[in-house]
């Protein structure tokens, strides 16, 4: 029970995630992918947004609306249920306008960016690279880079 | 039925995400400026698991459940692909969160999230509206 409680270590999580590769395909024929279902959320809160979003193919991605909801859901069990003592992932400051507008700012960039590079860490780096697809590479190699140059232009140049 | 098969799935991986502490914010930092291995090596295990996989699938020409061939197509490259990219870096970089994380993050309590996932719904609606005039 303990080993439950207490974190879970990288190689524990880390073949945990690449086998939903194999799962996924297995049990639906799917490819691991988790940014479309941004859009799929647009089309299910405002459905006249299909006009819009017309090129964006409901019924292939409609899966992965069901998939988040459910990691909406394992967010939850595992921090209130399956944990000794309740974790924090976010730091003190965000919870504050600005900190608020920060994270508005950065999700339209997460949303807009895995949308226009078509992947994501899930559609790109995890199941791009175990299909051995040189595109999903350069996706991967691209975002690694930009989040590095970023984060230490910020911590180091800025403050 | 088979919606609910996603649903127990996507329970699963949100419970692994959370419990190994990748959707936190204060990983994702120490992994961008090189101060801990911990996310490269949950990353690099994960891919590494999927390549084994996708080819201990292949080899064993194991077919969907139902009977269908494996969808196995990677992918086809547009310049979206870095341009998008270098977006979604800067947006992971400043959120601690990638698309999947992101509802963790919700679920895991972690309210302030939400802020996150609103831009990012707007976000992928923004392509959508933008979507002829970038280069791809």
């Amino acid at each position: 029970m303990e080993l439950i409680l207490n974190q879970w270590d990288w190689y524990i999580a880390g073949p945990l995630l690449g086998l939903f590769v194999p799962l996924l395909l297995v049990l639906g024929n799917k490819l691991l992918g988790i940014s479309s279902s941004f859009e799929h959320m647009c089309t299910v809160i405002i459905p006249r947004s299909r006009n819009i979003m017309s090129r964006y193919d409901h019924q292939k991605n409609s899966w992965k609306f069901y998939f988040v909801i459910g990691i909406f859901l394992g967010g939850f069990l595992a921090n209130f249920m399956l944990s000794a003592r309740t974790m924090h992932f976010l730091p003190e400051e965000y919870y504050s306008l600005t900190g608020y507008l920060k994270l508005f700012l950065g999700g339209i960039l997460i949303g807009f960016g895995t949308r226009y590079a078509d992947g994501c860490t899930a559609g790109h780096t995890i199941t791009g690279l175990a299909l051995l697809n040189p595109a999903s590479l350069a996706a991967t190699v691209t975002f690694f880079i930009s989040g590095l140059l970023f984060t230490f232009i910020s911590v180091y140049l800025i403050t | 039925m088979t919606n609910l098969i996603f649903i127990v799935l996507g329970t699963a991986f949100g419970v692994i995400l959370t419990k190994s502490d990748v959707i936190s914010w204060f990983r994702i930092r120490k992994m961008f400026l090189l101060e801990e291995p911990y996310m490269y090596l949950v990353i690099g295990s994960a891919i590494l698991t999927g390549i084994i996989s996708v080819q201990l699938l292949k080899k064993f020409g194991i077919v969907a459940r139902g009977g269908e061939q494996l969808n196995l197509k990677g992918k086809a490259y547009h310049r979206g692909f870095i341009f998008g990219s270098l977006f979604f870096g800067i947006g992971w970089s400043i959120t601690g969160a990638c698309p999947g994380p992101v509802f963790a993050q919700v679920g895991a309590g972690e309210h302030a999230a939400l802020f996150t996932l609103g831009g990012a719904l707007i976000g992928a609606f923004l392509y959508h509206l933008l979507r002829d005039k970038l280069p791809h």
